[in-house]
């Protein structure tokens, strides 16, 4: 099956909403599970790896959900098309860089994906838009309840679900949210929120997870531990912790807005400058400036139509999706050049910051509206 | 004091995270530090730090000195040491005591909480019946109480007849 037309174009993705996404981008929860009889994928051979995949896969294809899924081994997927998944999220870095021996299925709308052979043998997540982790979670778990009568798990009632890494034993639940925190970044409070949210024991990721770094102020917040502590208990600290890591965000564009009106409205201006002008730009410098621009729109110096451009901007400036488009393959300074000859087109009709005297834009900051 | 990681250089910046009531402690050298992201709080987390650590050397005591190695797939203590990944469910058997250690240290609890396999679940509601019956069934017949006696012994007959379909051993 051809990837291009299994996946949603990014301009009719980007209208996929979820509560609170002004500031929650996505909320997932993966299962980290596997089966009794085989080594661990980072230590089985390539033939017990393809025979492990050859149980598992034709397992997942049969779920009621997986209907019309996309189905594939990685050694069947291009690269280009492994990077365009990682920059959509469905696989990890990890993943993408697994050849035969490895699969990957993908549910019809983009919220399930499950990593064959991964790190573990199944790595089965859910993906929401906006604030859902607790929906995330039930959709993961019925599929998981579901693969359990086709599988046979390998489990102790004192470990649990047995896994690769110790650090995922137990429920082998990993729940985060990507967040778009430029509020709390320009107030400079980034870092004991960090530290904070490091003290609950969740851990503060950038924006492909593990080990990468946060661009364009965003930061993904997960649990820690996994053995000792239900599912719903682990679903509801998180969901706790993320509520006050919002209004920690508002206030901070709140405080911004009163005191430093200036400051803000400086660094969106110059970000919507470069983006609308540049003849070259990097895909780092571009999601560092965009972040500023959604910021911008959500205070209401942009049109809300402007939004949507910016999201689907912040997809297609990243280097696989931009090399998509174009046949030859690209050097890292002909995207720089591709890329702002793009984003120049796309900011078009998005006219330039409208300042109110007085800086009377705070409308966009009632909490309690909805985005 | 020396750095934890690469053991020759001093350890500059100290680590401390505190999860639930305990204490996690970490030195490193600059350089280490700033290999590992520590530098980068944004992308740090102590446990992954803390895995690829004492984790090999709780394995080593486990071993006894000796190469141990899981009789099921052949992985070996050094093994971990490497990649911080286990060979297959069964090493958690012949590695128990040296990730006891390490369990503890990264995890909430050692004792799994939450989601259990349907499977394994009707196995253990059925020990949990039987045992339970056989005790009413052994007072019974204490208390002389033989038509109970019968009753219970029925009961078990019943619960023991078509085993549950998926009894794993």
């Amino acid at each position: 099956m051809n990837l291009d037309e299994f996946l949603e174009p990014v301009s009719k993705s980007v209208h996929r909403k979820g509560p609170h996404d002004r500031i929650v981008l996505s909320s997932r929860v993966r299962l980290a599970r596997n089966i009794r009889d085989g080594a661990f994928p980072g230590w089985a051979k390539k033939p017990e790896r393809m025979r492990v995949l050859e149980i598992i896969r034709p397992a997942i294809e049969s779920l009621p959900e997986m209907k019309g899924a996309f189905s594939e081994t990685m050694d069947n997927l291009e690269p280009l098309d492994k990077q365009i998944l990682v920059e959509r999220h469905l696989v990890s870095r990890e993943h993408a860089a697994k050849s035969a021996g490895s699969g990957l299925v993908i549910n019809f709308g983009e919220t399930l994906a499950v990593m064959i052979n991964e790190e573990d043998h199944l790595r089965i997540q859910a993906l929401h838009p906006g604030l859902q982790i607790r929906q995330a979670w039930q959709l993961v778990d019925r599929l998981d309840s579901e693969l359990e009568e086709k599988l046979d798990y390998a489990f102790s009632n004192q470990l649990g679900y047995l896994t690769a890494c110790p650090t995922n034993l137990g429920t082998g639940i990993r729940v985060s949210a990507m967040l778009h925190l430029p509020g709390l970044v320009l107030a400079e409070q980034i870092n004991p929120i960090i530290t904070s949210v490091n003290k609950l024991g969740l851990a503060v990721r950038g924006l492909y997870g593990e080990g990468t770094e946060a661009l364009g102020n965003i930061f993904q917040v997960s649990n820690q531990m996994t053995l000792g502590e239900s599912e719903t208990d682990i679903v509801e600290r998180l969901e706790k912790v993320l509520a006050q890591i919002i209004e920690h965000e508002e206030n901070a564009r709140a405080t911004l807005l009163e005191r430093k009106a200036k400051v803000v409205y400086n660094h969106i201006g110059r970000a919507y400058g470069i983006l609308a002008n540049a003849h070259s730009i990097s895909s780092k410098e571009t999601m560092n400036l965009l972040s500023l621009m959604r910021l911008g729109v959500e205070l209401r110096l942009f049109p809300s139509s402007a939004g949507l451009i910016v999201d689907e901007l912040f997809i297609l400036t990243q280097p696989a999706h931009l090399q998509k488009s174009h046949v030859d393959k690209l050097s890292a300074e002909a995207r720089d050049l591709l890329r702002a000859d793009m984003l120049r087109e796309q900011l078009r009709p998005v006219n330039r910051p409208i300042i109110k005297p007085g800086g009377t834009n705070s409308a966009g900051l009632d909490k309690n509206e909805k985005a | 004091m020396l750095c934890h990681i690469c053991k020759e250089k001093t350890a500059t910046v100290h680590l401390t995270q505190i999860t639930g009531d305990k204490m996690h402690k970490i030195d490193l050298c600059e350089e280490c530090a700033k290999e590992k992201g520590v530098n980068d709080p944004s992308g740090f987390s102590l446990a992954d730090l803390l895995l690829g650590l004492g984790a090999s050397q709780e394995l080593e005591q486990a071993a006894g000195g000796t190469t141990l190695k899981c009789p099921k797939c052949g992985f070996a203590q050094v093994d971990f040491k490497k990649s911080g990944r286990l060979g297959c469910p069964e090493c958690y058997q012949t590695f128990a005591e040296g990730l006891e250690v390490l369990i503890k240290s990264t995890q909430k609890r050692a004792q799994h909480k939450g989601k259990v396999p349907e499977r394994l679940r009707a196995q253990r509601n059925f020990e949990l019946q039987l045992a339970s019956l056989q005790k009413k069934l052994h007072k019974a017949v204490e208390a002389e109480d033989f038509e109970q006696a019968a009753q219970l012994r029925d009961e078990i007959k019943r619960l023991k007849g078509p085993l549950p379909a998926a009894t794993v051993k």
